[in-house]
């Protein structure tokens, strides 16, 4: 639930910051950024151990918190000796309250992109509505955007709040948490923060200051009105598609993309049923019993990518692109495919 | 080296227009610090898009699989020394036929690794050029020189093969090879090592591996219609990220490579969790240049020692 008029400010010492983690750790399993080589990661919190808010942003994103890459459903066991053996099961999992501390805004409104896929009244994914029930989203507002963040064309910003239920701001020495859910209330009752402060104008002038600091920007104005079969068709695609060696890097970082497959898995006399994120940028992902694949070519599946994030969402969902600009695709693509070019030619392309 | 790149676009625009050639594959500028994009150029428009520096370590004979199998066009491709290796490859393995493809050979001096960079750097990098033997490096008010041999790609460090094997025109003169390199100095600290060590450093080495096969499809060697693991009748291999599947999916491909791996170093520098696939395939080199004397891709008239059989091979 928003808070909206409500909406109020804390101040969070930084002094204080290791204790208030362990009040949290105490009724929240925690999450947060931690450094690994060059990169950082997310990562449950052992006891002690601190999230890394002095960070960019995570390599992969955040959504393998509520959408493990891997995820066992059922499991059974044909062993007569045990409980409850020939009975397929539903996995137990762990559903207890969490919380994932620092998560950039562009990451946590990608959740309410997901959730229009996972969560709609004809259909709900159980684990992940489980899952992101579970967890309120603590924020860290990008004072430093990147040059590959194009977040303020994508539908979010350095300082957006949907998605989030804290929004952290580091003002230095201390942090300013703006409230924003019922959610985020709780948790600020378990750490403690009461320091209740007026520092929206403060805020502000940050966020503007961060708002400026994006560099990079596509256009999506026009998408909507153009027509499906003559992006499809357009020529643009062999020449973009060309350099792609579809390793489906960029949909396995993406904080948006949430295809799975299923899979049975038997280890002797006992099994499991588990889901794997998939990837349109695999043959295998559309190739059908009979043997024949609708979508056979790397130029196929490349087109299908970019026209289901840039126009069938766009037409399907009428909230925007399915993209929040986090430019993780961008970065880690290893022949340099760069949705921002594809997005504004696709944008301007007159057929 | 960023010399070269007037050359290529001469011979590139004179084999178009004298219908030597259909298509050119080369590179383009890219939009990230450090990245180029593989790219075909048809006229010439796309020739005036074409770069070569030292960040063009994607090996392009990965793209003569996507075009050469259904395609009849005459190629005209730009190959450093590993790349010609690959060509060489495809040749004898019947993927192209020579005659199909015009080769534009690049002396090569090396090309850059740009994760080296980025944590030399420890800002976010705006912009990277380079002279010479320099590569400079830039975010907002800061830049660093660092020399170019500092900051090469592991396998570039330890090429011996920088000059192409075959071509049909040079961009330049000849480069001096590397000598007294010693290519295998890390194979043998592995080998020495107990089972259990190599087992751990396997298992480090792959912790975070996310299986998007993105070595496995920027290489050349790898041009497979159907992958083993991504067979599904019958499945050979689980398909989450359950270790024991990861190994496999990494020892086989490496022994796939068997006799054909070049050491470019596309793999390494394709995957996107920084792991260290060459450390496979490089072991796999090593028995290949000592039970045979058999270094990859360097003649279009000799059988790779897999696929033959002489009396005098060892076991
Ligand atoms: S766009 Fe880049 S990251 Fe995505 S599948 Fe193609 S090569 Fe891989
Ligand atoms: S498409 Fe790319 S930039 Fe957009 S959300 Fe996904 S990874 Fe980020
Ligand atoms: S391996 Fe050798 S030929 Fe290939 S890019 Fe490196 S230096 Fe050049
Ligand atoms: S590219 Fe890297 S992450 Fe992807 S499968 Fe290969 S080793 Fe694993």
């Amino acid at each position: 639930m928003n808070l909206g008029y409500t909406m109020k400010v804390v101040r969070i010492d930084k002094k204080n910051w290791v204790g208030d983690i362990e009040n949290l750790s105490r009724s929240y399993r925690l999450f947060g950024p931690v450094k690994d080589d060059n990169f950082h990661r997310f990562e449950e919190l052992d006891k002690d151990k601190l999230p890394d808010l002095d960070y960019f942003n995570t390599r992969l994103s955040p959504k393998s918190i509520v959408y493990p890459q891997s995820e066992t459903m059922f499991e059974y066991c044909l062993d007569e000796r045990k409980k409850d053996h020939h009975v397929m099961k539903e996995a137990s999992k762990d559903y207890s309250q969490r919380a994932v501390i620092g998560i950039r805004p562009c990451d946590a409104a990608a959740f309410l992109l997901v959730k229009r896929n996972f969560d709609t009244p004809e259909c709900k994914d159980p684990y992940w509505v489980k899952a992101y029930e579970a967890t309120t989203f603590v924020g860290l507002a990008c004072n430093n955007p990147h040059s590959a963040c194009f977040c303020t064309t994508a539908g979010c910003g350095p300082f957006h709040e949907d998605g989030l239920d804290i929004l952290l701001i580091d003002a230095g020495n201390h942090y300013f948490a703006k409230i924003i859910t019922s959610k985020g209330e709780n948790l600020l009752k378990a750490a403690g923060w009461d320091t209740k402060v007026d520092a929206g104008k403060e805020i502000e002038s940050m966020k503007q200051n961060a708002e400026t600091g994006i560099t990079s920007f596509i256009a999506t104005n026009k998408l909507k009105d153009k027509i499906t079969a003559d992006l499809f068709d357009a020529p643009f695609w062999e020449d973009m598609a060309f350099a792609c060696i579809n390793c489906g890097t960029c949909t396995y970082a993406c904080p948006t993309c949430w295809c799975f497959d299923i899979q049975d898995e038997v280890h002797g006399c006992s099994g499991t049923r588990m889901r794997n994120w998939d990837s349109c940028m695999y043959p295998l992902f559309t190739l059908h019993g009979s043997g024949y694949n609708p979508r056979n070519t790397g130029m196929q599946r490349v087109r299908q990518r970019f026209m289901h994030k840039l126009k069938y969402y766009v037409d399907k969902y009428d909230n925007g692109i399915q993209c929040v600009g986090c430019g993780r695709c961008v970065s880690l693509c290893p022949v340099n495919i760069d949705i921002r070019k594809i997005c504004n030619t696709m944008n301007s392309y007159e057929k | 080296m960023i010399e070269y790149i007037n050359k290529i676009k001469e011979i590139s625009e004179r084999l178009l227009k004298e219908g030597i050639v259909d298509i050119i594959i080369g590179f383009r500028k890219g939009t990230m610090p450090m990245m180029n994009e593989p790219c075909f150029a048809k006229s010439p428009e796309d020739i005036k898009n074409l770069v070569w520096d030292s960040n063009c370590g994607i090996n392009l004979a990965n793209y003569l699989t996507n075009y050469s199998a259904d395609r009849k066009e005459k190629i005209g491709i730009i190959a450093k020394g590993c790349d010609s290796r690959n060509i060489v490859n495809h040749i004898i393995e019947n993927k192209i036929k020579r005659d199909q493809l015009f080769i534009i050979g690049v002396p090569c001096k090396g090309m850059v690794d740009r994760r080296k960079i980025v944590s030399i750097f420890e800002r976010e990098i705006k912009e990277v050029t380079e002279e010479k033997n320099k590569i400079i490096v830039k975010s907002d008010g800061f830049e660093k020189i660092l020399k170019k041999a500092e900051v090469l790609q592991e396998n570039c460090a330890i090429c011996i093969h920088r000059n192409p094997v075959v071509y049909d025109e040079l961009v330049a003169d000849l480069v001096e090879e590397q000598k007294d390199v010693d290519r295998y100095e890390d194979v043998r600290r592995i080998e020495a090592m107990p089972v259990e060590k190599k087992y751990k450093l396997f298992d480090d080495l792959l912790s975070a591996c996310i299986r998007c096969y993105a070595c496995r499809n920027a290489c050349p060697l790898c041009y497979c219609p159907t992958c083993f693991v991504d067979e599904s009748r019958p499945q050979w291999v689980g398909k989450s990220i359950n270790p024991v599947d990861i190994r496999t999916f990494h020892f086989l491909r490496a022994f796939h490579c068997a006799g054909r791996c070049t050491d470019c170093g596309a793999c390494e520098s394709a995957c996107p969790m920084d792991i260290k696939v060459r450390t496979f395939t490089k072991k796999l080199e090593k028995d290949c240049f000592e039970l045979y004397g058999w270094e990859a891709g360097m003649s279009l008239d000799e059988r790779p020692p897999l696929d033959t059989y002489k009396f005098d091979y060892p076991d």
